[in-house]
């Protein structure tokens, strides 16, 4: 035991010492952290004025466009052609053009400009024009607009858990898919990051002809499940640190800016986990538009309390140790078999397969949390360190978690079984080319 | 008295048997030889010795008691495969290894200082490995393997990759080791550091050991009352003059003499050929041939009697 605790220490400290960890370590939050302000930072930097000229042959939308404070609308009364000869000479930043329609109703608009105009601008613009055609449309069809207005109705839709016993518990469906979705994606990249060098040490200490002296000391089954215990240390570690430099950078910042981040704050961070999600985003943005109009700091409070830290943390913990030490035995095992990290593809394909299907079919899962297609998934242990991050936040049942739970240390068990026999016996084999044929005979005769 | 026991062991692998029933006896504060061949077993025997991997039957008894996994702190190896992590700073990592081999890390301290001060390498200490020659590599090693005094100590070819004067270092220092008490194992096929070093010796060939026995016994044991002559004369000349009895094995015409192999008949004494030839020839030369290790050994591995092994150095066998 004295031993497995020197070889733990000695894997941890000879990686956290590298400067590769004290890069990722200060790297790693500022990425994170520019996830958070940068959005706000760049609102703020937009903000720079824009005037834009408006020649209109169908003499539509003449007072139409309204100044907002970054676009001021400035309407010319010359043809186009003379319009984009003066362009230069005006020096305003766009030109727009409505051409002459023979329809009733212009559907094009053209906008000249020396840079490629803006987004938000293109979409200002084409929302008016939008808005007016409808209102002409509208009006031509004899329905009021206003009435029109009145008959839109706008559904805020709340779901509520029943629990046991008729309690109710306010949920907040898009914020459990983005907190399951980040951590489902850090268990991936950490599987990967940490399993990967797991595999490199191993392969380190068989070309550095190491190996053998240090198996007359300790069983290479200690010397790999050290190095695996020390390498999973070293990731709790780094997210550790992570999670404290990215709190403290977005608390610094906020506290030099306090303007740009006080009520916006919630918001940017939920708008930035659902743009991670992508395909849901349009519905999360709407919801945060009703999270706006409510009272924001009460709504808030409210998403956080919904979220049950302590039961998030505790399975995030568990799944990211289960999963990742069902990995890390796989991939010590290839490290073992080869001598030279070019010889590890052929291996590494079974290992990646199962991990990539489990982040794909994750966007599935978040859809779906409850179906048969998420419980297997979760429960398979392959696939569960990832889906089951997807389905926890929506509240898992207990015994699915407990199965799932118990069959990731079986098979967490079971693949560290089968790699302590392909490791032994693979290394003290030096230049003989290993296949799966080979692998199989190691597995059941040992070495 | 015997420090370590081999007795009946076997290991076969999936394609091949590595060792088939064999048994050796290793006596306290001897060096003893373990020779053969490539791939005739010496390596797997080794590995089983320091429970590397297990045998698949026999008994192995270190210093009386039946092997066991707390045997590992008294018995330092050094590996044919061998090397050291080449990022990590050289005491750091002598340190790491020795508490690896359960000395505590005070102790450690002070042995590696003594070991260190000895080979006059102190400035090495806060050096990467990958910063040392493979020779400077080889001595850091060789601290490490010895710095928990065990009483068994086992070199797997340990002159590979020493130029001749760290060599020369490396006999002194385990003959040291042997005076002060300590049983080496040692596994070789460079013959010369066998006569030069070992008491006694096994010979595995083909995963079964075949030949087992004090040095100078064995030497002994495969004269073959054989002699070397050179002389002046002619070719043919000893055909005349020598009778039936006596065996010329090889005769020939060398620059300025002849050189020829006699071996005596049986019963024979090396005067009765003396006598012979100094009354016929000017004689220059006249020696027994006595098998050096190496004849053995080729004698044995290919079946053929030492005297008929080719004159020295004609099969080079030299390390890899």
């Amino acid at each position: 035991m004295n031993k497995i605790s020197l070889i733990i220490k000695r894997e941890y400290l000879s990686r956290v010492k590298k400067k590769t960890f004290v890069v990722m370590t200060i790297l790693g939050p500022l990425l994170m952290a520019s996830l958070f302000v940068v959005p706000f930072l760049i609102q703020n930097l937009g903000d720079e004025e824009k005037t834009i000229d408006v020649v209109d042959e169908t003499r539509m939308f003449i007072g139409k466009f309204e100044d907002s404070e970054d676009i001021t609308f400035n309407y010319l009364d010359q043809s186009i052609e003379e319009a984009k000869k003066n362009f230069e000479a005006r020096g305003n930043d766009a030109l727009l053009y409505i051409p002459e329609t023979k329809l009733s109703v212009p559907e094009k608009a053209i906008i000249y400009s020396d840079k490629q105009p803006g987004i938000n601008v293109k979409s200002s613009i084409s929302n008016v024009m939008e808005n007016e055609i409808e209102g002409m449309k509208l009006q031509a069809s004899g329905i009021d607009k206003e009435m029109l207005k009145s008959i839109k109705t706008d559904v805020n839709l709340t779901t509520m858990k029943l629990k046991e016993g008729g309690s109710e518990e306010k949920t907040f469906t898009e914020v459990s898919m983005g907190v399951g979705f980040v951590l489902a994606l850090i268990i991936y990249f950490f599987i990967f990051m940490f399993g990967a060098q797991v595999m490199r040490g191993v392969i380190e200490e068989k070309t550095n002809r190491i190996v053998e002296v240090i198996v007359s000391s300790v069983k290479p089954f200690q010397l790999m499940m050290g190095k695996i215990v020390g390498v999973a240390m070293v990731g709790l570690t780094q997210v550790l640190l992570w999670v404290v430099l990215t709190l403290s950078i977005v608390s610094v910042v906020q506290v030099a800016f306090p303007d740009t981040f006080s009520m916006d704050q919630g918001k940017g961070q939920m708008e930035t986990t659902s743009q991670l999600i992508g395909s849901q985003s349009s519905k999360v943005q709407e919801k945060m538009a009703q999270v706006e109009e409510s009272d924001m700091g009460n709504k808030v409070m409210e998403i956080i309390g919904s979220i049950n830290f302590a039961s998030i943390i505790g399975s995030f913990i568990f799944f990211f140790l289960g999963g990742y030490l069902l990995y890390a035995a796989l991939f010590a095992a290839i490290g073992g078999a080869v001598d030279n990290e070019t010889d590890t593809q052929q291996f590494m394909l079974p290992i990646t397969v199962p991990l990539i299907f489990a982040i794909i079919a994750a966007q599935v899962v978040v859809q779906n949390p409850n179906g048969s297609l998420s419980f297997w998934l979760s429960i398979i242990p392959f696939t569960s360190p990832v889906i089951m991050m997807i389905r926890i936040p929506f509240g898992v049942p207990y015994f699915d978690l407990i199965l799932s739970a118990v069959l990731l240390i079986l098979g967490f068990l079971a693949t560290t079984w089968l790699a302590g026999k392909i490791y032994r016996t693979g290394i003290l084999m030096y230049g003989s080319k290993v296949d799966y044929k080979t692998l199989l005979k190691w597995v059941r005769y040992g070495s | 008295m015997s420090l370590f026991q081999v007795s009946n062991v076997n290991k076969r692998y999936v394609n091949h048997t590595a060792l088939s029933d064999v048994s050796i006896t290793v006596p306290k504060q001897s060096i003893f030889g373990l020779l053969g061949p490539n791939g005739a077993g010496k390596t797997t025997l080794i590995r089983i010795i320091n429970q590397i991997i297990a045998p698949d039957g026999g008994e192995l008894l270190f210093n009386g008691e039946k092997l066991q996994p707390a045997h590992t702190e008294k018995i330092g190896y050094l590996p044919e495969e061998r090397g050291l992590y080449r990022k990590m700073k050289v005491g750091e990592q002598a340190l790491y290894l020795a508490q690896l081999k359960g000395l505590n890390k005070s102790e450690a301290l002070r042995r590696l200082k003594y070991w260190f001060e000895h080979f006059e390498i102190q400035d090495w200490w806060d050096k990467k490995v990958e910063e040392l020659s493979k020779g400077m590599q080889q001595k850091v090693q060789f601290i490490v393997t010895i710095i928990h005094e065990p009483p068994l100590l086992i070199f797997d070819e340990p002159f590979s990759g020493f130029d001749p004067v760290n060599a020369n270092l490396l006999k002194d220092e385990i003959l040291k080791l042997r005076d002060k008490g300590a049983t080496i194992i040692f596994s070789t096929h460079n013959m010369g550091s066998v006569e030069e070093l070992c008491d006694r010796i096994a010979l595995i060939n083909k995963s079964e050991k075949i030949l087992e026995g004090r040095v100078k016994d064995i030497r002994d044991e495969y004269r073959s009352e054989t002699f070397e002559v050179f002389y002046e004369g002619y070719t043919g000349l000893l055909k005349d003059i020598i009778p039936a009895d006596f065996d010329i094995l090889y005769e020939k015409e060398e620059e300025d003499h002849h050189r020829a192999k006699i071996k005596l008949p049986r019963q024979g004494k090396p005067n009765d050929l003396l006598e012979l030839l100094i009354s016929k020839v000017t004689l220059t030369g006249f020696h027994e041939i006595i098998p050096s290790m190496n004849d053995i050994f080729i004698s044995k591995v290919t079946n053929k009697a030492p005297h008929e092994v080719e004159p020295k150095d004609s099969i080079a066998v030299s390390e890899s």
